[in-house]
């Protein structure tokens, strides 16, 4: 219940929305920008939770050695023309690395 | 496409088919790996499979799902919890805005529309803005009835299946499943950002949403958004009023 009122409800209500406004609205009118920034900005905020508060096994992870992985895998994914393979491969092949090498 | 008129004649169920293949691609293989990393932290908060599978059909938008588990696994109440989804989840809006006029053609019904507009998800959209142009305008809502539907399907017993044998795995193989989510977060939201002004966004909610965890945990996500998102809007009037001047 606490999913269907919490998750199904306050995602699909976007979607349904945005069929209903399909073409109406500007993509690049002021409020959508403003709408857009806070959206991104809070999945950026999970993502720096999950790196700096992991739970499970990542959770027995240095800090550093996770923050490391992460910036590297990242600047990895820029270097090599946004490839979102070479990004993840890389952090996880670093997490991986810097496990086995007790750090 | 040049194959156009050939394609015409092509029945609709041969257009359902490629929809369904063209979930099978390198997006869609790192959707499902990101699944896995899902899945790993579902359990790992305390949410029981049948919960993480329910939540992968009728939500399906990781993100979203991933602020979902984290505020059932820090007791926030109802009104909290779906106040930090909806707010996660208003990126799906612009997202189904731009889809929809690629689909619909003179004589589609808007009852399909709302339908096929629940698979829209990162992934899904990404292949369709880029695929639907080669499809026959009037076979686009089957194409993506076949690619959406695969997705949600195939990553319903992905989770599934991970929940099952997750506590086999040695410790280190856990670790590296829990980094994918994040990864996968990290590269897609910076590609999709359109404008500059996403990037300022993106990395000001890396460096808030930790901040606000230690401040006001309960809270943390919203704050970190709204504060992220209004500074990140900010910046980009006073750029744009610095260079009108």
């Amino acid at each position: 219940m606490f999913i269907l009122v919490a998750g199904f409800a306050a995602t699909d209500i976007w979607r349904f929305l945005g069929v209903y406004l399909g073409g109406k609205l500007s993509e690049d009118s002021d409020l959508l920008v403003l709408v857009r920034t806070m959206a991104t900005a809070l999945v950026a905020a999970v993502i720096g939770n999950l790196i700096v508060f992991p739970g499970g096994a990542l959770g027995h992870t240095s800090l550093a050695l996770r923050i490391a992985a992460a910036a590297l895998g990242f600047v990895a994914y820029l270097v090599w023309g946004k490839r979102m393979v070479v990004g993840i491969a890389a952090a996880e092949f670093l997490l991986l690395a810097g496990l086995h090498l007790n750090f | 496409m040049s194959t156009w008129t050939s394609d015409a004649t092509v029945p609709r169920s041969t257009w359902f088919l490629r929809g369904v293949r063209a979930a099978f691609s390198l997006p869609g293989l790192i959707l499902i790996s990101s699944f896995i990393g899902f899945a790993a932290l579902a359990k790992g908060a305390g949410v029981t499979a049948t919960q993480a599978a329910f939540m992968t059909g009728t939500v399906w938008a990781l993100p979203s799902m991933v602020v979902l588990v984290g505020a059932i696994a820090s007791g926030a109440a109802l009104p909290a919890a779906m106040f930090a989804v909806t707010l996660s989840a208003i990126r799906l809006m612009p997202m189904v805005m731009a889809l929809v006029p690629e689909m619909r053609t003179g004589k589609t019904r808007q009852r399909v529309l709302y339908l096929l507009a629940h698979f829209v998800a990162v992934t899904s959209w990404v292949l369709a803005m880029e695929r639907l142009k080669r499809v026959p305008p009037h076979m686009r809502t089957t194409y993506y009835a076949g690619l959406g539907g695969t997705l949600v399907t195939t990553n319903i017993i992905v989770v599934t299946v991970v929940y099952a044998v997750a506590d086999a795995l040695p410790s280190a193989v856990s670790a590296a499943l829990l980094m994918l989510t994040p990864m996968y977060f990290l590269t897609s939201l910076w590609g999709s950002a359109r404008e500059r002004v996403g990037h300022v966004a993106m990395v000001l909610g890396l460096v808030l949403g930790p901040v606000f965890h230690i401040v006001l945990p309960q809270i943390d996500l919203l704050v970190a958004g709204l504060i992220g998102g209004t500074s990140a809007y900010g910046w980009h009037l006073w750029r744009r009023k610095a260079r009108a001047a």
